[in-house]
C-alpha cells in the first residue's frame, strides 16, 4: 500500500462520506423501531364521544343515539357490508357478544338493505345499530377507514380506538385488558 | 428427537462459523498456511450443518410435527403436501434458515470451486463470510429459533395465511435469497481486497461470477413476485412500489451497476474504489431489504413476521456489517490507485454513465421508500410515497440510461469515435422513429408514453441486434466468415447483448401494459354480459367447488369475440374457515401478447356477483424480457474465461504475494 500522506485530505474525506450517511440512516432506523406504523393517532382520545342520532338499521332493533353510550365501558364499532375486512372481523364480533361484552354497531355509508342482508347472513352481534348514511358520525369520531373499533368508558369518553379487523388475537391483547381496566379501575 | 437434531446442528453451525471468521483472517495477516487452510473445511461444513438443520425442519413440516412451535403457527395437517414443504420459508423463522441456508451454500460454492483463488485472498474471503454467518446464525438461534417445543402438543396447526398458500410461493423467496444473500460474495471479496489493500483485474474477474449468479437469480426471483402478485393477488398489476419490492428492486439497481463496473476493473484496471463501494452497497441494500421485511419499520402487505425485538437485533448487525464495512473503505480505499485512463468519449466513460444512472435510480428508490419513515420519525404526518413519485423520478433516469445502453457496446476501450457509433446505429435510429411516429398516429397525439416507451424499446433492441451484426459480420462478410465469427464471439458478448434485448421486451411490456390497461367492474347476473376491449365476457353460472383446507365458489366465464370463442374461465372466490379469510383465485387467459384477467369479488343479495375484469395488453413481456435478461446472464456465466478463471493473472498475483 502507499504510503498514506500521497492521498489528500479531500479525496481521504470524500471516502469519509458514505459513512456518515450511514450513521444518520442507522439513526433513523434506531428511532423508526419504537414506532409502530398501523398505530394512527387518533385526536379524540379521552375526549367525550361526539352527538349523534342514527336510525335503526335491524326492523326489531332501535337506531343508536349518543345517549346510548355510556354508563358502563362499551366498544363502538364501525362496519360497512361493502366491507371485505368488516366481514373477515365478523365472527370476532359474534364471539364477542357471545362472551356478553357490550357493543354497539354503526353502519358506515352502506345502504339499508344491504346492511340488512350483512347481519341476516353473518349474524348480527349489536345490541343496537345505527345507520350513518352520509358518514357524518364516522367523521366526527375521526374514522379512516372501516372496519374500526372504540373503547368508549362509563362516561360516554372514546378511551381507544382500534384500526382494522378485530382478530380474537387483538381481543386479547389490546381490547379485553382495556375494558377490564375500565371495569375495575 | 429429530428436531434436536436440527437444533444441534445450528448451534454446530454458529461454532464452524465462529472459527471460520477468525482462524483464516488471522492465518492471512501472519501468512501461516495451515491456519488459512481452516476456511475450505470449515465453510464445507457449515453449509453441510445449517443443510441438516433445513432438513430437519422440513421434516417436521412433511410429517406435521406439532410438538414445535413455528409447526403449530404456520401448518395445517390437511394442508396439500407441497404447501407443507413451501411452509417452511412461508414464515419468518423457516426464511431466515432459508437465508442462513443460501449464504453458507454460496460459502461451500466458493470454497469447493475457488481453487485458482490465491490462498491469502480466499481465506480473507471466507472468513469475512463466515463472520456474516455468525451475524445470522446468531440472529436465528436467539431471536428466531424454529425449533422450540411447545407444550402441551395441540392437536393440529394454525395454518398458513392462504394468501401464501400459493406455487408462487415455493419458488419466488427461495430465488430472491439466492440473489440477495449472493451479493454476499461480492461483499466478502470487496472487504477481503480492502484488508489486503490490492484491487485487480484479476480480483474483479473472481468476483463478476458471483455477482452474475446473484444477479440473475434475483432477477428472476424479482420477475417470480411480480408475477405471483399479479396473477394471487387479484387487482391486475405487476408492480405497486410496495416497500418490500422496493427493497428487492434497490439491490438489483445496484448490482447491475456492480456488475458493469467489474467490467472496467477487470479490462481496464480503473474505477476500483467505486467498484467496491457498489459491492458493498450491494449487500448492504439486501440486508437492508432484510431488516425493512423482518422489523416491521415499514408496514406492508408483505410484512407477515412484525417484531421489534428482531429488528433491534437486525439493526445491530446492519451497524456492524454496513457501519464496518464502510469505515475500512474510508480507511482503506482512498489509496487504491487505478492505472487505466480513458477519454470522455469512450467505453469505460460510457459504463460510469450507467452507472452514475443506476445508483442514482437506486436512491430515487431507496428516498422514496424511507422518506415515509424519516418523516414519523421526525413527528411529521403519515404519508405514503406511491407511483407517481417514481413516475416523476425513475422514468427520467431511464431514458438517458437505455439511450447510452444501445451506444456503449459499439464503443472501444479508452478512445471511441462517436460519429461512427452514431453512424452504426442509424437504422436503430431509423427504427426508433418510425415506431414512435406510428406510435404518435396510432394514439392520435394524446399521449406521449407509448411513443416514447416503444421508441426507446425498437432503439435498444436494434442497437443490441446491431451490436451482434457487426461482431459477427453480417452481410457485410462471406458466410464462412461469418460463422468463422459466430463460433469465436464470446459467450460474455453473445450475454451481454441477449440481456440487453431482454430489458427492451421489458420496456415494451411495462409502456404498453400500464398505459393500456382497460378495466371493468360490474354486478353480473348468471347469464349477463360485459364488454371489454373487443371482447364479451359472459357469467355462465357460479358453484361451489370443495377444497382441502377450503371452501370455494367457482364461476364460469365465457369470452368471444364477435362471436368467436376464445376461453372459458373459472375466476373463484375462496373462503379459508381456520383462518376466517377469503381470496380470490383469478382466472387469467393469455396468448402471449395480451392476457384477459378475471376476478370473482363479492356476492350481492339480489343474486348478482361483483366482477373485475381487466384486459392486459402485452403484460406477458414484462416477465418474458425479464427471463431473456436472465438467459443473458446465464450465457455470460458461461463464458470460458469465468470457467477456468485466470492462470495467467493467477502466476502474477502469486509472485506479487511472494514479493511483499
Amino acid at each position: 500500500m502507499p504510503p498514506e500522506n500521497k492521498t489528500p485530505l479531500g479525496r481521504r474525506l470524500l471516502f469519509l462520506l458514505p459513512v456518515l450517511a450511514f450513521v444518520a440512516l442507522a439513526i433513523t432506523f434506531a428511532l423508526g423501531l419504537g414506532h409502530d406504523p398501523t398505530v394512527l393517532k387518533s385526536a379524540m382520545i379521552d375526549k367525550p364521544a361526539p352527538a349523534f342520532d342514527l336510525g335503526p338499521v335491524m326492523t326489531d332493533k332501535p337506531g343508536l343515539t349518543r345517549a346510548d353510550l355510556g354508563g358502563k365501558p362499551m366498544l363502538v364499532n364501525f362496519f360497512a357490508s361493502w366491507c371485505a375486512p368488516c366481514r373477515v372481523e365478523h365472527g370476532t364480533l359474534n364471539g364477542i357478544a357471545a362472551s356478553g361484552i357490550p357493543l354497539v354497531g354503526i353502519a358506515y355509508k352502506d345502504k339499508l338493505e344491504n346492511a340488512q342482508h350483512f347481519l341476516g347472513d353473518l349474524g348480527d352481534p349489536y345490541q343496537k345499530v345505527g345507520l350513518d348514511l352520509d358518514g357524518r358520525t364516522a367523521i366526527d369520531f375521526g374514522v379512516y377507514g372501516v372496519p374500526e373499533t372504540y373503547i368508549v368508558d362509563k362516561e360516554g369518553r372514546i378511551r381507544f380506538r382500534y384500526a382494522g379487523s378485530l382478530t380474537d388475537d387483538v381481543m386479547k391483547t389490546e381490547i379485553l385488558p382495556r375494558l377490564a381496566a375500565l371495569e375495575h379501575p | 428427537m429429530i428436531a434436536e437434531l436440527g437444533h444441534f446442528a445450528l448451534i454446530l453451525a454458529l461454532l464452524v462459523a465462529i472459527v471460520q471468521s477468525t482462524l483464516p483472517m488471522i492465518g492471512a495477516q501472519r501468512g501461516a498456511r495451515p491456519m488459512m487452510d481452516v476456511a475450505v473445511p470449515a465453510a464445507l461444513l457449515q453449509f453441510g450443518a445449517v443443510a441438516v438443520a433445513f432438513a430437519a425442519l422440513t421434516h417436521a413440516y412433511v410429517t406435521s410435527d406439532f410438538s414445535l412451535k413455528n409447526v403449530v403457527e404456520n401448518s395445517h395437517s390437511l394442508k396439500p403436501l407441497l404447501y407443507k414443504i413451501t411452509g417452511v420459508w412461508g414464515n419468518h423463522e423457516g426464511s431466515m434458515l432459508l437465508w442462513a441456508l443460501i449464504l453458507t451454500l454460496y460459502g461451500a460454492a466458493v470454497a469447493a470451486f475457488g481453487r485458482n483463488l490465491p490462498p491469502a485472498l480466499k481465506a480473507r474471503v471466507l472468513s469475512v463470510h463466515g463472520m456474516i454467518g455468525v451475524g445470522f446464525l446468531t440472529f436465528i438461534l436467539f431471536t428466531s429459533n424454529p425449533f422450540l417445543r411447545v407444550l402441551p402438543v395441540p392437536p393440529d396447526g394454525q395454518g398458513l395465511n392462504p394468501i401464501l398458500q400459493d406455487p408462487g410461493l415455493a419458488f419466488h423467496p427461495p430465488f430472491l435469497y439466492l440473489g440477495y444473500v449472493g451479493f454476499s460474495m461480492a461483499f466478502s471479496f470487496a472487504v477481503a481486497a480492502l484488508i489486503e489493500g490490492r484491487v485487480d483485474p484479476a480480483w474483479a474477474r473472481w468476483v463478476r461470477p458471483w455477482t452474475l449468479v446473484a444477479w440473475c437469480a434475483l432477477t428472476l426471483g424479482i420477475c417470480l413476485g411480480s408475477w405471483w402478485a399479479y396473477y394471487e393477488l387479484g387487482w391486475g398489476g405487476w408492480w405497486a412500489w410496495d416497500p418490500v419490492e422496493n427493497a428487492s428492486f434497490m439491490p438489483w439497481l445496484s448490482g447491475t451497476a456492480l456488475l458493469h463496473s467489474a467490467i472496467v476493473v477487470e479490462k481496464r484496471d480503473t474505477l476500483k474504489g467505486w467498484t467496491i463501494f457498489l459491492a458493498l452497497v450491494t449487500f448492504s441494500l439486501s440486508l437492508l431489504g432484510t431488516f425493512l421485511v423482518r422489523s416491521g419499520v415499514l408496514s406492508s402487505v408483505h410484512a407477515f413476521a412484525v417484531d421489534p425485538a428482531r429488528g433491534a437485533f437486525i439493526l445491530g448487525l446492519l451497524v456492524i456489517a454496513i457501519g464496518g464495512s464502510l469505515v475500512l473503505f474510508a480507511l482503506r480505499a482512498p489509496h487504491l490507485r487505478s492505472t487505466g485512463t480513458f477519454a470522455p468519449i469512450s467505453r469505460e466513460s460510457a459504463l460510469v454513465l450507467n452507472n452514475l444512472l443506476l445508483a442514482t435510480a437506486a436512491l430515487t428508490v431507496f428516498l422514496g421508500t424511507l422518506y415515509p419513515l424519516f418523516l414519523d420519525v421526525i413527528g411529521g404526518d403519515k404519508v405514503s410515497v406511491g407511483t407517481p413519485y417514481y413516475n416523476a423520478t425513475f422514468v427520467p433516469l431511464m431514458v438517458p440510461l437505455v439511450l447510452v445502453m444501445a451506444a456503449g457496446p459499439l464503443m472501444t476501450w479508452k478512445r471511441a469515435d462517436l460519429q461512427g457509433v452514431l453512424m452504426r446505429l442509424r437504422l436503430a435510429f431509423g427504427v426508433a422513429l418510425a415506431v414512435a411516429v406510428i406510435m404518435i398516429i396510432v394514439t392520435k397525439g394524446h399521449e406521449a408514453v407509448a411513443p416514447l416507451g416503444l421508441g426507446l424499446a425498437a432503439w435498444l433492441l436494434v442497437g443490441a441486434l446491431t451490436d451482434v451484426a457487426q461482431r459477427i459480420r453480417l452481410f457485410q462478410a462471406p458466410w464462412q466468415v461469418v460463422r468463422n465469427r459466430v463460433v469465436h464471439t464470446t459467450r460474455a458478448a453473445w450475454g451481454m447483448s441477449t440481456a440487453h434485448a431482454g430489458l427492451a421486451v421489458t420496456i415494451a411490456g411495462i409502456t404498453i401494459a400500464s398505459g393500456w390497461q382497460q378495466e371493468a367492474i360490474q354486478t353480473l347476473h348468471p347469464g349477463d354480459s360485459v364488454t371489454l376491449a373487443g371482447d364479451l365476457y359472459r357469467f355462465e353460472r357460479v358453484e361451489p367447488r370443495p377444497g382441502p383446507n377450503y371452501a370455494a365458489e367457482q364461476a364460469t366465464v365465457t369470452i368471444s369475440h364477435d362471436g368467436d370463442p376464445i376461453a372459458t374461465v373459472h375466476p373463484a372466490r375462496l373462503t379459508y374457515p381456520l383462518q376466517r379469510m377469503t381470496t380470490t383465485d383469478v382466472a387469467i387467459h393469455t396468448d402471449g401478447l395480451s392476457d384477459r384477467y378475471v376476478v370473482l369479488g363479492d356476492p350481492q343479495p339480489d343474486g348478482g356477483w361483483i366482477f373485475r375484469i381487466y384486459y392486459n395488453p402485452l403484460v406477458p413481456w414484462v416477465w418474458f424480457g425479464a427471463l431473456i435478461m436472465v438467459l443473458g446472464g446465464v450465457l455470460s456465466l458461461s463464458d470460458r474465461r469465468l470457467r477456468i478463471g485466470a492462470p495467467v493473472k493467477r502466476l502474477k498475483r502469486a509472485e506479487a504475494e511472494l514479493a511483499a
